[in-house]
């Protein structure tokens, strides 16, 4: 056990990875002599070379392409994206490509990449630096999509994004790079893909949340204990797919759901959510469900940020008004 | 420039031919086979046994020439009208009628043929080729990736990353534009104010080489450089070769609102086919019979591809689910059992 921030786990596990497979390599911008924007590949090039950790030419599209090439062709990639407001120029070749190859081809071809991507607001940055887009990529056909938001959930998940013989899109709360530290295993360990998990118990309501909203959703129950009310917290991890059997359980255990999202409200992963609970739980519900989301807005800048990201006062609020219900 | 050319439009040889008698019969039977797919095609689709079908009548030299270059195991990445090349790589005509005939087990070559079902987007795929042959490198193997792709695809901002991580990593690629005049409507003036797509390459690092497209001999010859540069660790190569898309872009495309019949006519001269079959001539290697009896056994082999693409049963309405991912994911699970439920539409 090692003491580790969710960007060190995720080292870690890139680490192993790298130790343990020599099909793995890494591939993106910066990641090698720098050792990431984030550092969060840091020391892997000093110790692997540049054969394997791969620093590009500033051309998103084409590394997910190259990479894509690689991994049918019999090597393990993990690409790194810098922000998620980048990954755009690559989108078309994980939409068109990445996520079809195995269908095109009846599995006579596959892409096992993975596809690393920090992600989300709440630290004052530049534009497309905050992006929440993450339900454009739970949109897409053939690939999985999973966001851890601790520690030992990221170096489990990240190991088992690699090993699995699916794309993945990998997303990381930035905000919670370096917010917490927790005793993480040293060795391997899988932390299965599609799975959600319950971080806190309750009785009252189910808010369901994933990444950064995750310990926003956590302080929020916190807080509403102190008002007699009690609320679980489900940790969603996986967007696709979707746990769809712990968000019926849960919903029909309370009676009452709150999804807290910090993407924008049309169309995303707090709308699919809501429409599980609708379609499985609608007779158990005591209350509408209620979506706390970012708004169909660019992601403001720092000045005005915190309108909308959520955070403590907005989601309680929600918890407040499915209590009244 | 002038582009590089062995073979003249009469027939005649400048220089050394690049291969001996038998395999110039082995590449010409190769074309005509394509010629007898390719026209098989248009025929099934007016009757409505294929979709869409996009003809490569007029580019069977670029096609069979390039490949004849390349080692059995190497990888060949190309679009949908680059089906006589995926053939000769080893791709069954059967798969690609599959394709044609809206079935995904047509994107399934057999396991040895290293060759990805064609690119319906146009340009993502030629970054496609760079990651594969990177990887063989990256893997102590010596085989190469070849992408083919059009004068319309060196416009997409793919061909410019394509080309550019091929230079920075001295990947094995070589990538072959079969300029063809036209994409779909535009002509190539369209698509850049370069005088010559070749100009491009040097801005990537790599060679770019001029050739004839129509010219069995001259394709042979500049791809087989390419292929020993990259196998020999020298980096990418690109080739432009200058040829001529006889038909219309697909079955669907008009030609006759954007193009002569003077310029069809023109190019229908310098037919890559007649060309090999008067160099045949001249160097005693031809006669009469013989090509009858290749041309039959041509339409032979179309034929029975076509039986067995057609007598493939059908697949069951859950495998559009099954073939997502390795395992079905949950929610796969889920919505084959709501398709079972309530069925598909007639």
């Amino acid at each position: 056990m090692t003491e580790l921030n969710l960007a060190q786990a995720i080292n870690s596990a890139l680490d192993l990875a790298l130790a343990n497979d020599q099909r793995v390599v890494l591939l993106g911008e910066d990641i090698g002599v720098t050792g990431g924007v984030f550092r969060v590949t840091d020391g892997l090039y000093q110790r692997y070379g540049g054969d394997r950790v791969i620093d590009a030419p500033v051309a998103e599209s084409g590394i997910v392409g190259a990479a894509f090439g690689m991994a049918i062709a019999g090597i393990r990639p993990i690409v790194e994206i810098q922000f998620l407001g980048f990954a755009y120029p690559a989108y078309d070749q994980i939409v068109s490509h990445v996520g079809r190859i195995r269908n095109r081809s009846n599995h006579r071809f596959s892409a096992p990449l993975v596809i690393r991507i920090p992600y989300g607001g709440g630290i004052g940055a530049a534009e497309h630096h905050s992006e929440s887009s993450e339900a454009i990529f739970a949109h897409t056909p053939g690939i999985k999509v999973v966001v851890p938001s601790t520690p030992y959930d990221a170096k489990g998940m990240l190991l088992a994004a690699i090993a699995d013989p699916d794309p993945v899109v990998f997303l990381e709360p930035i905000r919670l790079y370096r917010a917490v530290k927790q005793d993480v295993p040293d060795d391997e360990y899988l932390v299965p893909l599609g799975v959600a998990t319950t971080v806190r118990e309750g009785t009252a309501v189910s808010l369901f949340s994933y990444g950064s909203m995750v310990r926003e959703s956590r302080r929020a129950a916190e807080a509403l204990s102190g008002e007699g009310v009690s609320v679980e917290v489900i940790d969603l991890r996986s967007l696709a797919p979707l746990d769809e059997e712990a968000i019926v359980a849960a919903a029909r255990r309370t009676g009452r759901a709150v999804v807290v999202t910090e993407s924008p409200r049309t169309a995303g992963m707090a709308s699919e959510v809501a429409a599980v609970v609708q379609e499985r739980a609608l007779y158990s519900l005591l209350a509408p469900v209620e979506r706390v989301t970012g708004w169909d807005t660019v992601v403001p800048l720092k000045r005005t940020e915190h309108h909308h990201v959520p955070g403590l006062k907005r989601i309680s609020a929600a918890v407040r008004r499915v209590m009244e219900a | 420039m002038e582009p590089i050319r062995l073979l003249e439009v009469d027939g005649t040889l400048r220089g050394d031919p690049p291969v001996d008698l038998d395999e110039t019969r082995r590449l010409f039977t190769a074309m005509v086979t394509a010629r007898a797919y390719d026209s098989k095609c248009n025929a099934m689709q007016v009757q409505g046994r294929l979709a869409t079908y996009a003809s490569f009548e007029g580019q069977e030299a670029a096609q069979i020439g390039s490949i004849a270059a390349l080692r059995n195991d190497d990888w060949v990445v190309a679009t949908y009208r680059d089906a006589a090349a995926m053939w000769f790589q080893g791709y069954l005509w059967a798969n690609l009628l599959l394709g044609r005939m809206g079935d995904e087990r047509g994107g399934a070559p057999p396991e040895d043929v290293n060759v990805l079902p064609p690119s319906i987007t146009v340009g993502a795929h030629m970054i496609h080729a760079v990651g594969l042959g990177w990887a063989e490198s990256l893997q102590g193997s010596d085989r190469i990736a070849m992408a083919l792709f059009g004068d319309g695809a060196t416009s997409e901002g793919d061909f410019h990353e394509a080309m550019n991580f091929a230079g920075v990593f001295s990947t094995p690629t070589v990538f072959l534009c079969q300029n063809n005049g036209f994409a779909i409507s535009m002509p190539r003036q369209r698509q850049t104010a370069a005088e010559w797509l070749t100009n491009k390459a040097i801005g990537y690092g790599m060679p770019g080489v001029l050739v004839d497209g129509n010219d069995l001999f001259a394709m042979i010859g500049v791809t087989r450089d390419a292929v020993g540069r990259a196998r020999a660790g020298d980096g990418p190569t690109f080739i432009e070769a200058l040829t001529f898309r006889v038909g219309p872009h697909t079955t669907t495309d008009d030609a006759a609102r954007y193009r002569s019949d003077d310029l069809v006519e023109e190019w229908r001269r310098r037919d890559p086919i007649d060309r090999v079959r008067l160099y045949l001539q001249r160097s005693g290697g031809w006669d009469e019979a013989w090509e009858t009896e290749l041309a039959e056994s041509a339409r032979g082999a179309i034929e029975e591809a076509v039986t067995a693409a057609e007598s493939v049963d059908p697949f069951e309405p859950g495998a559009i689910f099954d073939r997502m991912y390795s395992t079905p994911t949950s929610a796969m699970d889920r919505q084959r059992a709501a398709l079972r439920r309530d069925g598909g539409d007639d």
